[in-house]
């Protein structure tokens, strides 16, 4: 992506120190494999994190682990001051407070874009159809396709599914946003426009976690960029610091592997 | 051309030419017999063998059919009236049509069956077409138990009492679902239990209440008795296969486990072999005098049966659904039964359809197997009473045809519906 390096200044003033996720010493295992290996990481509200590395060093595992899309089985985890426990009510709790975007947007295509975005709310929330319309619709036109309400996601293209995708997300109120790599289906030309939408949401404050390797857009909003290889942070840094003056060789190879050409 | 013009300019077109039709070979009739029936040397061959194929057909059944004989009392009237040339015996339905559709059933009730038949359009309308407005399933659960008051007759407090001690277990199991869905769940079937063996005093008090004729079970068959078992054993078995499905995916290993073995076991024996179970073996295990309904016995074994089958195929559309559903549902906080109702089954089940009313235009064919254990169902009506009597003994044909062309009608019907319904449902690429 060309984004340059005069982006518009970083909101800092928007971090707390309130603490929005906090991981202690988690471990996950995929049968014998350790695929995340004594993670500590601490997100203060407000924060928003990059998280990049070589494929399978366990990006999409960590931020599943959060909202227990995947189960962790040794350490802490404690989201907005609710320790992640294996009781269903706590998951699903933590579950409507974090909202999620995937890299294959994962709308549901038997809905329309507007339910997409109301079942939720309605469902989880107990919110009335009315209202959590209005507020689908004020999603949906900040996220710029308030036109395509009616229409069902097989209909739209993958930049706007995935933009409908982060709408129907963001109708739940979220407190934190996580983001599995949300640009890396997308074509070309349709990538600008979903990070466009992003790095609203960093500019307003959004605590957000996010895997991408889109290092303009890591530039551009990430207060901090954190490096995984075979399921250790290896290395994290802000964004200056880290792409200027990596520490570990490993970040140099893979800094040099992804900008180099 | 004018005369103005003529003498500037070489030449003005004035007047178009009036568009010529199309040669006769690029129009209408022609056009398409061309290009669908004599594209090349094979097809042309094939529809010349299949022009005389029907042909040959319509010369053996068109007299057949034009000639046939309605009004007769006997086979050898048949025969006399036509007198050597070739024309169908109908005169046997016009005779025996009661018993074909209705089988024993008192005559001066057959309004009843048909009330019953009527309101079941009513009664499926608002459940086959989501466009209906969603008040008239009040209608849809009431219906059973209006039927069963209306086909077997007896005290309206029967069937009345089954629907309150419904509504009693489904208030127990609304008040306690909230602590947990296990203790709902047993809380509402022991309310509904204990309602119905208290009304069950009531019941027997009062037996003339408000009563229609009772008919006894043996007295119900001919065709009624197919769409009977039909209709009671598709819509019980369409939920308990999808609990059966889901329940196979579980991971409570206690369900997983019964719901497989239940499901190899139904799978892997005949249908033929369970009716006879639910004739004769059952009888063994009941208390000596106890009268649990044939009919009863019969549509329990059909529905394991066709559950066990539904559940396979709705298994096959849950495994068809990428992962990032359940987890989209997952992650935005919809608990099991939620993501299961709105997201999982309603696409699951979408694709599904065909491979449900496979099993459903089956099972409703299979229900003629009860012929075989002594039931007088239509084709148990045609081998049984109709052919084995001396004046029909011998018209197979006119009689089997009739049987074939009442399921033609009803299957053709449920398979365009289904077909209209996947139109609907389509929202992936429109
Ligand atoms: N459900 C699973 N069962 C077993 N192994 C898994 C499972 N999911 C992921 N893994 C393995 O865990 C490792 C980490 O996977 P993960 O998806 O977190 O990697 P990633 O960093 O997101 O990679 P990518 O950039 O390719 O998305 C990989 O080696 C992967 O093969
Ligand atoms: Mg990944």
């Amino acid at each position: 992506m060309a984004m340059t390096d005069t982006a518009p200044a970083r909101t800092d003033a928007n971090i707390s120190d309130e603490i929005a996720i906090s991981i202690e010493n988690m471990n996950k295992w995929f049968g014998t494999f350790h695929v995340l290996r004594d993670i500590d990481l601490t997100v203060n509200r407000g924060e928003r994190i990059v998280i990049c590395g070589p494929s399978g060093s366990g990006k999409s595992t960590l931020i599943r682990c959060i909202n227990a899309l995947e189960e962790h089985q040794k350490g802490k985890i404690t989201v907005d001051g609710t320790v992640l426990s294996s009781d269903i009510k706590n998951i699903d709790t933590i579950r409507s407070e974090v909202g999620m975007v995937f890299q294959h947007f994962n709308l549901f295509p038997h809905l329309t874009i507007l339910e997409n975005c109301t079942l939720a709310p309605i469902w989880v929330r107990k919110t009335p159809k009315r209202e959590a319309e209005e507020t689908a619709m004020h999603f949906l036109t900040k996220v710029k396709i308030p036109e395509q309400a009616n229409k069902y996601p097989g209909q739209l293209s993958g930049g706007q599914q995935q933009r409908v995708a982060i709408a129907r997300s963001l109708c739940m109120r979220p407190r934190i946003m996580l983001f599995d790599e949300p640009t890396s289906a997308l074509d070309p030309e349709m990538i600008k426009e979903v990070l466009d939408t992003m790095i609203e949401l960093a500019e307003e404050g959004m605590t957000m976690l996010c895997v991408t390797h889109e290092m303009g857009f890591a530039r551009q909003v990430a207060n901090r960029v954190i490096f995984m290889d075979e399921g250790q942070i290896v290395e994290q840094n802000e964004p200056e610091e880290f792409f200027n003056n990596p520490k570990s060789d490993r970040t140099k190879l893979f800094l040099s592997q992804i900008l180099g050409h | 051309m004018s005369d103005t013009h003529a003498s500037s300019v070489a030449f003005v077109r004035e007047t178009a030419i009036e568009p010529a039709p199309p040669p006769a070979t690029e129009t209408g009739l022609i056009k398409w017999v061309r290009e669908n029936l004599f594209s090349s040397t094979m097809n042309s061959i094939l529809t010349v063998l299949s022009i005389l194929a029907v042909y040959y057909l319509l010369t053996l059944l068109l007299p057949w059919i034009m000639n046939g004989v309605w009004d007769a009392s006997s086979i050898r009237e048949c025969r006399e009236k036509l007198d050597g040339a070739t024309g169908g015996c109908f005169a046997v339905l016009a005779e025996r049509w009661h018993q074909l559709v209705f089988g024993r059933y008192p005559q001066d009730s057959y309004w009843r069956p048909m009330l019953a038949f009527v309101l079941m359009f009513a009664a499926f309308a608002p459940v086959l077409f989501s466009n209906l407005p969603r008040k008239l399933l009040i209608g849809t659960a009431l219906f059973p138990f209006v039927a069963y008051w209306l086909v077997w007759g007896g005290s309206v407090l029967v069937p009345v009492a089954v629907l309150l001690g419904f509504v009693a277990g489904y208030l127990v199991y609304s008040r306690l679902v909230d602590q947990s869905f296990a203790m709902g769940f047993v809380g509402g079937v022991v309310a509904a239990i204990l309602f119905w063996w208290a009304s069950g005093f009531v019941v027997t008090e009062d037996a003339s209440f408000m009563s229609l004729p009772a008919v006894e079970s043996r007295d119900i068959g001919g065709f009624m008795l197919n769409l009977i078992l039909g209709v009671v054993c598709l819509s019980v078995s369409l939920p308990l296969g999808i609990a059966l499905a889901l329940g196979r995916q579980s991971s409570m290993p206690i369900i997983k486990f019964f719901s497989v073995i239940f499901i190899e076991f139904i799978r892997g024996v005949p249908l033929i072999t369970l009716l006879f179970v639910a004739n004769v073996v059952l009888a063994y295990f009941l208390p000596p005098g106890s009268n649990f309904d044939l009919i009863l016995r019969v549509m329990i074994m059909i529905t394991l049966f066709a559950s066990a089958y539904i559940a396979e195929v709705i298994r096959g559309g849950l495994a068809a659904l990428p992962r990032g559903q359940y987890e989209a549902g997952d992650s935005l906080g919809l608990d099991y039964s939620q993501s299961m109702r709105l997201i999982i089954l309603p696409q699951a089940l979408k694709i599904s359809i065909p491979g449900i009313v496979n099993v459903a235009v089956g099972l409703f064919k299979d229900t003629t197997l009860v012929s075989v254990i002594s039931m007088f169902d239509l084709v148990g009506m045609v081998r049984g009473p109709i052919l084995a009597s001396t004046d029909w003994n011998g018209v197979y044909w006119e009689l089997f045809g009739f049987a074939a062309l009442l399921f033609f009608v009803f299957c053709y019907g449920i398979s365009q519906y289904s077909q209209w319904l996947e139109r609907q449902l389509q929202t992936d690429h429109r």
